[in-house]
């Protein structure tokens, strides 16, 4: 490697984590300035553990993170098997763009135009309406990840399977799906993190009683920094670092021992 | 000629595993030298280590008198046609042609390239993208485009590797007449023995980052310094023994078969252990009766296995003591199978090698 | 079976995506009025063909007369235009060299390496732009540094400026640059610039002339996964520009939920994917033509 190319690496890094870092790091300030070092504490870590709407906004979150992912792996993997095994079918130029859409299409139309449509449905703004929102948002994404992997596989296993006298669904539960697995995995935790990364969409179509994590940090950025806000953030970054890392792992693992080349 | 491109005692490790190892050799201008070797031999980094994309762990070297080791390889007189072609798939043929010629004018570098595209014999392609030609047009493209900058040597890495058997040995003509013509030294790496045969004016065997044998076709074939370079270049019969005497080039060696007599110029130490390199095609065949010339060797044996391949026939004949030897014999001569038969060779067509 | 895979997910989306995109558009040529929904007209189901000609007669295009009448909306939709655009170019100037010397790190790194890139990716958003308010903020950790290397005397003022959106989205949407150009130069055939290297180009000239021309699929792909997103931006105009910071994402916002102008909100919504969907067709077409140029 070029000393260039270890600058420009080296330089990236640090400038993707640093703002992270000043976070962590400034989350065990003794003193309640936030740029000011005050010493060593965990005292903001335990002002957390006490903030009763927080903690209760973060179970919210999990719950609609699970549900959402969940549903949002199940279509998103039907998504991924029709654009990727079912040869040409009727509108599916239209299906692959309402696949892709929800990705690329700004979080505030997204969030303004469901509610609109839950308005117009008169469905109740609340955990029905979040979990809806997340698994439309998180669809998409699963798709992408899980039909990467299906493109990478070898058709011809498939077809070695189907010759060998196996029905569609033993094709699909025996070959295909274990083959995929490590994929949904990948695609569940990135469902996953969406749902509980969203602030615009949530903000939108959640209603009372069902504020989310973001929602509640947000109200409280707005007021200024605050070292508790740190805390939960470095929570946060931890336990998602742990997921990735696991899930890479994991995936990174079976994915070589799959492939076999 | 006097040497030209020289590789002095150079050598390239990878961590632990040595890829090129001490190794010298000389090329003469307008030779066309072969390494041959089978993969992981140590002769694609030779290539990258000469065209400058590898540096040396240790060694020099030199081209026409300047030291090339530490420069880069956009500075080096010297160009690369790649296994892969590496053509540029962005660009169309006159443009990968003229790619190295930016230092011209724009009217001297077009005529280059149209002079190159009539040398490959291109004329009509140079505005095709190169997805869109033959492997055959790719090829001389790529070989176009690494003539460009009339460098002093060029190094093609297995330039026939991915062509088609029929058009492969068209194109080693092509090759070699175009080196005739520019009179520019090639130094070609291959696995093929009989591609570095057809192409090559000297040949160069390696073996695990060594230059085990530098010489023509006829001297690597019929004088192996070993049995790598006896079995890379063909068939052969290895027989081990021991050396017993020797006058001048004329060797006797004590076998499990008998004495032997065998040429060795580079023959071990009387009373050292040795083996014969003997090729299939230099044995004679005769009933168990028939005599051969006096100053010839003869083996008895039973034949065992034969397969008619057209021109010749493939004996194994077992040996007394158990071992078998391949003899390719002429057909027509009436031996059968299960017959005993008597093979003969001149001392001349039979090479002792250290063992 | 095959043919009854994508009837599910086919539902859903008409469903949620579709279906909502319609209402909006819908809305977006409806009044605000103080009823619930607070909008008019509402279509009328029990009143049949009659209800649909009413509710078509009703319609109406104030909305984006408001739209094109009101500099504010007006400056609203060149500001996000212009931000996305900076950022983007920010992006690739940037991205492309951290992407290139993630595709020539040593192989056995190159995993650790990439998934440093994405960890931050996963990591939430708001967070990661609240850590930028105590970096840049008057008495934060970017002036405090400055002004102990002796670089300036007095804090600079950067939160809440337009710089401070640039930051804001050249840090969150760089994983979104780098890795789709990473994975076109990580596939990119190393012979090819050795070639040109062979060829007597300096690197410099075998980076422009070689690997960019050949990178443009992931350069261009990464563009578009950024800027449409930057386009419609809400959070980072939010928390780091400053109030005259006007970025469409902004605008539907408050238009929304401080001001409850549902319609209006809708016609933003209209606007924001014109100017999206525009340049993405227009990009598309600009590209289909040069691969026929180059066939």
């Amino acid at each position: 490697m070029s000393v260039l190319n270890r600058l420009s690496l080296g330089l990236g890094l640090v400038f993707l984590y640093a703002p992270i870092a000043v976070l962590v790091v400034f989350s065990f300030n003794a003193s309640s300035l936030v740029t000011v070092w005050g010493g060593f504490s965990t005292r903001w870590y335990g002002v957390l553990v006490n903030d009763g709407p927080l903690i209760a906004a973060a179970l919210v979150s999990l719950k609609v993170a699970s549900l959402a992912a969940l549903v949002a792996t199940l279509l998103g993997t039907l998504a991924a098997l029709a654009l990727n095994r079912s040869g040409r079918f009727t509108g599916r130029g239209g299906f692959t763009g309402l696949v892709y859409a929800p990705m690329v299409m700004p979080e505030v139309i997204t969030g303004l135009s469901l509610l609109l449509l839950f308005v117009g449905l008169g469905l109740d703004r609340g955990l029905v309406t979040l979990v809806i929102a997340h698994a439309t948002l998180g669809l998409g994404f699963v798709a992408v990840v899980v039909g990467a992997r299906l493109k990478g596989l070898d058709g011809s296993l498939e077809e070695a399977a189907a010759d060998l006298g196996a029905g569609p669904f033993r094709v699909f539960a025996t070959v295909t799906l274990p083959l995929i697995a490590p994929s949904l995995v990948a695609a569940f935790l990135l469902a996953f993190t969406l749902s509980l990364d969203d602030l615009v969409i949530a903000s939108f179509v959640s209603g009372p009683g069902a504020t989310t994590l973001p929602m509640r940090l947000y109200s409280q950025v707005r007021l200024g920094v605050n070292p508790e806000i740190n805390a939960a953030s470095t929570l946060l970054v931890g336990g998602v670092t742990v997921v990735v890392l696991a899930a890479s792992f994991l995936t990174g693992r079976r994915g070589v021992g799959n492939q076999g080349t | 000629m006097a040497p030209f491109l020289t590789l002095e005692r150079l050598t390239k490790t990878f961590g632990a595993q040595v890829a090129v190892a001490d190794l010298s050799l000389a090329v003469p201008a307008g030779e066309i030298l072969c390494l041959l070797g089978p993969s992981g031999c140590g002769k694609s980094t030779l290539l990258r280590l000469i065209a400058g994309f590898e540096t040396p762990t240790g060694g020099a070297i030199r081209l026409d008198g300047v030291d090339l080791t530490g420069l880069a390889p956009h500075r080096r007189p010297v160009n690369m046609m790649f296994q892969s072609y590496a053509l540029f798939p962005h660009l169309s043929v006159s443009r990968n042609i003229a790619y190295g010629l930016n230092g011209l004018r724009r009217s001297a570098a077009a005529a280059r390239v149209e002079e190159l595209l009539r040398l490959v014999q291109l004329e009509d392609f140079g505005n095709r993208r190169p997805e869109t030609l033959s492997g055959g047009q790719r090829q001389r493209v790529a070989l176009a485009r690494a003539l460009a900058r009339e460098p002093k040597v060029l190094l093609l890495d297995e330039p026939l590797g991915a062509l088609d058997r029929g058009l492969r040995e068209q194109t080693q003509g092509e090759l070699r007449a175009i080196q005739r013509r520019l009179g520019t030294a090639f130094v070609i790496v291959t696995h093929d023995p009989s591609e570095a045969m057809a192409l090559a004016d000297r040949i160069g065997v390696m073996d695990k980052g060594r230059l085990v044998q530098v010489g023509r076709s006829e001297t690597l074939y019929e004088r192996p310094v070993n049995r790598f370079v006896a079995g890379l270049l063909g068939d052969v019969n290895l027989i081990p023994g021991t050396v017993r005497d020797a006058d001048g080039a004329l060797v006797r060696v004590e076998t499990a078969l008998g004495p032997i007599f065998a040429s060795g110029e580079s023959a071990p130490s009387i009373g050292a252990p040795a083996v014969i390199a003997l090729r299939p095609e230099r044995l004679a065949a005769s009933t168990i009766d028939g005599v051969a010339a006096g100053d010839r060797n003869t083996l008895d044996g039973q034949v065992e296995a034969s397969i008619y391949l057209g021109d010749h026939i493939r004996f194994d004949i077992r040996m007394r003591d158990g071992s078998t030897i391949r003899a390719n014999i002429p057909a027509g001569t009436g031996i059968a199978s299960e017959t005993h038969v008597r093979l003969s060779f001149a001392p001349d067509a039979a090479t002792v090698m250290a063992a | 079976m095959k043919r009854l895979l994508p009837v599910a997910p086919y539902l859903w989306l008409a469903a949620f995506v579709l279906l909502p995109c319609l209402i909006t558009l819908k809305i977006s040529l409806s009044l605000p009025a103080t009823a619930q929904p607070p909008y008019l007209p509402v279509l009328d189901w029990s009143a049949g063909i009659d209800g649909w000609g009413a509710f078509l007669e009703a319609l109406d295009f104030a909305n984006f007369e408001t739209l094109a009448g009101d500099s504010l909306y007006r400056d609203a939709a060149l500001s996000s235009l212009l931000y996305a655009g900076m950022a983007t170019a920010i992006l690739v100037s940037v991205g492309t060299p951290i992407a290139h010397a993630l595709a020539r790190s040593p192989a056995r790194l190159q995993p650790l390496l990439v998934a440093l890139v994405i960890v931050p990716f996963w990591t939430s958003f708001l967070i990661r732009i609240y850590a930028w308010i105590a970096i840049l903020k008057p008495e934060g950790l970017l002036n405090a540094g400055l002004i102990w290397t002796g670089l300036i005397a007095s804090p600079l003022d950067i939160l809440n400026t337009p710089a401070a959106v640039m930051i804001g989205l050249t840090y969150a949407y760089l994983p979104f640059m780098v890795l789709p150009l990473y994975a076109v130069l990580s596939r990119l055939d190393p012979t090819l610039t050795e070639a040109a290297a062979d060829l007597g180009a300096s690197p410099t000239r075998a980076f422009w002339t070689v690997t960019l021309p050949l990178a443009r699929p992931g350069i261009a792909a990464g563009a578009l996964l950024c800027f449409i997103p930057m386009v419609g931006e809400f959070i980072i105009p939010d928390l780091l520009g400053g109030s005259d910071t006007l970025m469409l994402g902004r605008v539907l916002w408050s238009e929304f939920f401080s001001n409850r102008d549902w319609p209006l909100a809708s016609a933003v919504a209209v606007l924001l994917l014109v100017l999206i969907v525009g340049p993405i067709v227009l990009f598309r077409d600009a590209e289909r033509e040069r691969e026929d140029v180059g066939r």
